[in-house]
């Protein structure tokens, strides 16, 4: 911390040395210059007259879309037991896939650091890298629109999530416990089984119930890429500019969103 | 009577849920919901049949990508989805310090909080595919659309877990500014945020690297991005081209996601 003597015999001080001071301006200067660089780039073909004209047209798509169109609702009853079924369905296949992934991704309990850990790993990059939207996007073209390809979407999305989270935690137990039941001379699935196990299963369920949560959420804009559930009729009423009836199934996905947040806090609060 | 008699007792780990009722009727209940919704799954195994001849040619796509026959697409869509990317980080921390400043219950007023802790709840609950399409319709096609969507997620996320941060600090700093008589905007500047900015940044890579992935997505409504490029190819059933857009965004999170962790590594 450089102190500068001035003149009058006062000392003041300052947080940076000079060399400091242009050295962190001119990483800002950097900083902002690139971003203006990529603004520029990015809005080479923006037409501007849309731009200046969107309030207009929020207020126009907004005054087409109250009153919502109540009738509606009971034609999405269908639609989000789908969307249900899609979350929890894909959240268990993505839980019975993930655990042997994240067994093999964890440091502590690989069979070969050198070999079958980075590909674990990759298993879970991968998965993770890709929004569960764009995995089904893929499985409508292979599997055909439904609720089957929503399913395996969200189960392929959700891999990386609860393999990731869950090996860092298979990494953090306490090995100590594990050595005292190696102690006892017992096998490998026994150590597994009584050594590990209980000592990431909070974990575990909060994880999965988290990823649950999630994946509610993600489950209802699915449809619009055509893989089942309540984000079909979103698409439909919005290629037909229903906009009564987007205003409602809004509603209805924001009301499933906050119901589905209370209860895995519920859970987490009860299981942790 | 002898003790040999005695049935052997065997050790059983304790369940996890004490009351043997509610056991049961959540296992009973899992049964019953498993049972009706694998019920109302509907599977056409004529298409399924049909799509394993695409899956294979999709993993097949996957081991040798195309990279050339939509190059041009391809570096198109990816400078629109990097772009929007930094632009939209920016934008969105330039936003949400305030607004994460206002949501936090020790440094600010009461009324104060409760306004940008609403911000932050409206973010937060509206996804960013439904924001894009709303806003596609209001601005137009392109990536200005998807830029306006993730800076309005980046909000949501940033702001929320800055307040958390700045509500866990330590008081004492703060306590210390202001004892010499600082005003509210040195108390910030020099008793908070010292306290956070490394978080802050940690955050903000963070965020970088999750508007990267949501850059493809927005793509798919029409907002702009890689997302765009890879629908084309995915409606039009190239799925070496898909593979190689695929294999990109992987290989781009990847070396975001090592580069970030260096920079953490060194601030922290």
């Amino acid at each position: 911390m450089p102190v500068t003597a001035l003149p009058e015999g006062l000392r003041s001080w300052q947080r940076r040395t000079p060399r400091g001071q242009i050295a962190v301006w001119f990483g800002w200067l950097l900083a902002v210059a690139f971003t203006v660089f990529c603004w520029r780039v990015m809005t080479q073909g923006t037409i501007w007259a849309f731009v200046w004209d969107a309030p207009t047209q929020a207020a126009d798509i907004g005054a087409r879309m109250v009153p919502p169109r109540w009738s509606y609702f009971p034609a999405l009853l269908k639609p989000l037991w789908d969307t249900l079924n899609i979350a929890t369905l894909g959240t268990l296949a993505a839980i019975v896939l993930s655990v042997p992934v994240a067994f093999l991704a964890a440091r502590n309990t690989t069979p070969s650091v050198a070999f079958v850990r980075p590909l674990a790993l990759f298993v879970i990059v991968a998965s993770r890298s890709i929004n569960s939207i764009i995995w089904a996007l893929l499985l409508v073209a292979i599997l055909g629109p439904g609720v089957l390809a929503g399913i395996v979407a969200i189960a392929l999305r959700s891999i990386g999530f609860i393999g990731k989270l869950l090996y860092e935690a298979i990494e953090e137990i306490d090995e100590g416990q594990v050595e005292a039941i190696r102690a006892t001379g017992a096998s490998g699935a026994q150590t597994l089984a009584y050594g590990i196990v209980p000592q990431i299963m909070p974990a575990f369920a909060g994880i999965s119930v988290f990823r649950w949560d999630i994946n509610i959420r993600e489950s209802t804009v699915l449809g619009l890429v055509g893989a089942g559930g309540i984000g079909l009729n979103l698409e439909s009423s919005l290629n037909t500019l229903a906009w009564p009836q987007v205003t409602l199934i809004l509603m209805v996905i924001l009301a499933t969103v906050v119901v589905s947040e209370w209860v895995s806090a519920k859970v987490r609060h009860a299981i942790i | 009577m002898s003790a040999a008699h005695a049935p052997a007792r065997r050790w059983r780990p304790p369940p996890l849920i004490a009351n043997p009722y509610l056991r049961y009727a959540l296992l009973v209940g899992a049964a019953l919901y498993l049972a009706l919704a694998l019920g109302s799954v509907e599977v056409n195994w004529a298409r399924l049949s049909d799509g394993w001849a695409r899956g294979l040619r999709f993993v097949s796509g996957f081991l040798e990508p195309n990279f050339s026959r939509r190059w041009d697409d391809i570096v198109q869509g990816m400078i629109e989805s990097l772009t929007m990317t930094v632009t939209s980080t920016v934008m969105g921390i330039a936003i949400s310090v305030p607004i994460g400043i206002g949501a936090a219950r020790n440094v600010v007023p009461r009324p104060v909080y409760y306004v940008c802790r609403s911000i932050i709840a409206v973010s937060r609950s509206l996804q960013e595919i439904i924001v894009a399409i709303l806003l596609v319709a209001m601005v137009g096609f392109g990536p200005f659309a998807g830029f306006l969507t993730l800076s309005f997620a980046t909000i949501g996320f940033l702001s929320k877990l800055l307040a958390e941060d700045i509500e866990d600090i330590d008081p004492a700093p703060v306590e210390a500014i202001r004892a010499t008589g600082a005003p509210w905007p040195s108390l910030i500047a020099f008793g908070v945020l010292p306290q956070v900015a490394p978080r802050l940044l940690g955050l903000s890579l963070y965020r970088l690297d999750i508007n990267f992935r949501e850059s493809a997505v927005v793509g798919i409504v029409g907002a702009g991005g890689i997302g765009a490029t890879l629908n084309t190819a995915i409606d039009r059933y190239e799925f070496d081209s898909a593979a190689a857009i695929l294999i990109l965004i992987i290989a781009i999170v990847m070396a975001s996601e090592y580069v970030s962790g260096l920079i953490r590594g060194r601030v922290k």
